[in-house]
């Protein structure tokens, strides 16, 4: 009996998933129609990440993952504010994105094979290009990360990074110890107490960290060696195109707005005046491009209104922590973020 | 009257050793230096003492920075004071006092905090009360559903022309308490009828039921619980019918108190004398009333060590929520040091995150010591 009731209540929720496609009308986008009914983003999110997610001393989320939350929400539903953000772990992100908790997650997670094969995820953008690299001490007169034979790294126990230093060090044929402490914080003190050579994490974390040491950040250099791929960006569920089209495109129209210098300061005055075809495609003013997406024309309009384009989007969030613009730079700019034509 | 004075004079000399057997000094050298091993060890723990107490006294106050001052270029915090205390071994409270507010009331809107402020008096209000004695009738249920009422009125708002904010929002002190009261509140019925089931003789289904639930559940740990209710309920309700992630929590919480205070109840049942049941019956009263007036007023009373013991388990117990995703105290608290320019200053958050947990679990234990002395009067005449 329990059994059968089980039974049910799963087959009854692979049905309701199932048809909840085939049934979808307005926008054909049954995550879409959600939000519109509900009236409010929920966005999966860390509330643990500093320069992502993490809520200042007045309790309001602060962050790259946040604010593209902010701009999905201005996109779909007009107004920045209508967020919900729910934090999520490390363990029970993909559950929440699953069984349909939150509509998305934009919880620095790492755009890999496995999760779009096998969690049923998909990734619509990468917001943040990171990567594992280490950080030493100065004085130690390192200048590259294979100088490091028989060093002690300071790693986190069960994440990608220890992973990636452990092949890294095996690939290169050299030795080293890794000191393995959970905690974040802990891992800095035993690193400036010098219990390691070198500290070992995302790149961008470690300049954050170094950028934090005030007048004795000089004495700490970042290595140029990047040992991984981190791509981090927003996750949704298989089998909703039209959502990964909105989230996707929300991105693609920052770093579009970046690259002909449209802000959050002068949107308005360019969707009076804008000439350029893409622009006046993006801002809704011709080829009704907002709805072929499913939503409002001014979709573009209201997401960079709302929180600016990408280069302020990085001032706001990541250049208080001293993280070079770097590969996260524009294409045009030596970097990876690249938007196809808007047409 | 001469002789009253010799008698008299004679007295301060004998008085002069009593201060050696009776007195602080007599405490010291009895407890303390009664053997020369007894006195090496009471100097070493003296010395490690004081100059450990003078270290702290020396961090915690006197190297220590209280504020540190806003950076006019960036409009940020400038934490380079507290850097140069840490460096000189002084404590940094600098770091509580820009988040205090976060740490105790999490992401509930910032200007809508005077409302889980509130909350908190009202739970320590309803603490009081319901310790006091002179409280105990009928009248507490109806205290307990108004306030209760009054707190959620509060937390949730949407009426009265409070704005409303979902239980997502919420966080900081008023999650461990709403857990931790709800969780005991709903679990204790539970736990007296799971005892009593296990206790049953009439009614082997019950029994089962009874047993099948306590050993399940304690099988488990209340990480996996809570991961359950987290991670694997959702994904067996139809889509757009979840439970909120709190609720789910306080389920998992209350399930997983009741079986630990059935156990500690059904010891209490144990524990009377099997007259104490004959008696009752020979009265005629009927189960309910039996249970009720005659065994578990006795039994209950037994066992206010371990019950309170329970309780102050499950208080600390609740910060588990973390796992989840739960703004929590304690882990509105790690969030707080995870901002960069406090993240070496955790220590200081953590002293007062324990100071929060010492001064309820302190007073819980100070209670009953106080209700097991009250009650074992009668037993003692």
């Amino acid at each position: 009996m329990m059994r059968m009731t089980v039974g049910a209540l799963v087959a009854g929720a692979f049905l309701t998933v199932a048809t909840a496609g085939a049934y979808a009308q307005g926008s054909g986008s049954a995550t879409i129609d959600a939000i519109q009914r509900r009236g409010e983003v929920n966005c999966g999110v860390g509330g643990n990440a500093p320069m992502f997610s993490l809520p200042d001393a007045q309790g309001v989320m602060r962050g790259l993952d946040a604010d593209f939350c902010r701009s999905l929400a201005a996109a779909i539903l007009g107004d920045p504010r209508k967020v919900k953000f729910i934090p999520t772990t490390a363990q029970n992100r993909f559950t929440a994105l699953q069984s349909g908790e939150v509509d998305l997650l934009y919880r620095t997670t790492t755009w890999t094979l496995g999760r779009e094969g096998n969690l049923g995820g998909q990734f619509a953008s990468v917001n943040f290009y990171d990567g594992t690299g280490f950080l030493v001490k100065k004085s130690l007169g390192v200048k590259s990360a294979k100088e490091m034979d028989g060093a002690s790294v300071c790693v986190a126990p069960g994440t990608s990074t220890e992973l990636a230093v452990a092949d890294f060090f095996r690939t290169n044929k050299m030795k080293f110890t890794p000191i393995i402490i959970a905690d974040q914080n802990e891992i800095q003190n035993a690193y400036l107490a010098g219990r390691c050579d070198a500290y070992s994490t995302d790149a961008s974390s470690l300049a954050g960290f170094r950028f934090q040491q005030g007048d004795k950040r000089e004495d700490h250099i970042l290595l140029p060696d990047i040992i991984s791929k981190e791509p981090l960006g927003a996750m949704v569920r298989k089998g909703d195109g039209k959502f990964f089209d909105i989230v996707r495109w929300t991105y693609f129209a920052h770093l579009i707005a970046e690259e002909h210098g449209i802000t959050q300061a002068n949107v308005d005055e360019v969707a009076r005046t804008a000439t350029l075809p893409e622009v006046r495609r993006m801002l809704g003013l011709e080829g009704d491009m907002g709805k072929a997406l499913g939503v409002d024309n001014k979709w573009a309009h209201n997401a960079i209104k709302a929180v600016g384009n990408f280069a302020e989007l990085w001032e706001r969030n990541v250049t208080p922590y001293g993280v070079p613009r770097g590969i996260n730079a524009l294409w045009n700019a030596g970097g990876l973020h690249y938007a196809p034509p808007l047409r | 009257m001469g002789t009253t004075t010799t008698t008299h004079a004679s007295t301060p000399a004998r008085a002069q050793p009593a201060l050696l057997v009776a007195g602080p000094i007599a405490w010291a050298r009895a407890n303390l230096f009664n053997s020369v091993w007894s006195s090496l060890v009471t100097l070493a723990l003296a010395y490690f003492l004081i100059k450990y107490a003078v270290s702290l006294v020396d961090w915690a106050f006197i190297k220590s920075v209280w504020t540190v001052p806003t950076d006019p270029a960036t409009g940020r915090l400038d934490p380079t004071a507290c850097r140069q205390a840490k460096a000189d071994g002084g404590a940094c409270w600098a770091v509580i006092w820009d988040r205090y507010r976060f740490i105790l009331f999490g992401r509930y809107p910032f200007d809508e905090q005077w409302r889980p402020a509130i909350v908190i008096v009202l739970f320590l209000g309803l603490f009081v009360v319901s310790a006091m004695r002179r409280f105990w009738r009928k009248e507490l249920a109806l205290i307990w559903v108004a306030t209760l009422t009054a707190i959620f009125v509060l937390m949730w708002g949407g009426v009265f022309g409070m704005r409303y904010v979902a239980q997502d929002e919420w966080g900081g002190l008023p999650i461990t308490l709403i857990l931790s009261t709800f969780g005991l509140a709903c679990a204790f019925p539970i736990a007296v009828l799971v005892a009593l089931g296990r206790r049953s003789t009439d009614l082997p289904a019950v029994k089962l039921l009874c047993v099948v639930y306590i050993e399940v559940i304690r099988g488990v740990p209340l990480i996996s619980l809570l991961f359950m209710a987290s991670v694997m309920f959702p994904l067996f309700m139809p889509e757009g019918l979840n439970p909120d992630k709190l609720l789910r929590a306080q389920v998992a919480i209350i399930l997983f108190a009741a079986v630990y205070l059935a156990e500690v109840i059904r010891g209490g049942l144990q524990a009377l004398p099997k007259g104490q049941y004959e008696a009752a019956d020979a009265l005629g009263l009927s189960y309910w009333r039996k249970m009720g007036l005659v065994i578990l007023p006795q039994a209950l009373r037994l066992v206010i060590p371990p019950l309170v013991n329970t309780f102050i388990g499950f208080f600390k117990d609740t910060s588990l929520v973390l796992i989840i995703g739960i703004f929590d105290l304690l882990t509105s608290g790690k969030i707080a040091v995870t901002e960069p320019i406090w993240q070496a200053f955790s220590t200081e958050v953590y002293i007062m995150l324990g100071l929060i947990y010492f001064c309820f679990c302190f007073s819980m234990a100070r209670y009953s010591r106080g209700l097991e002395r009250e009650f074992s009067k009668s037993v003692r005449r």
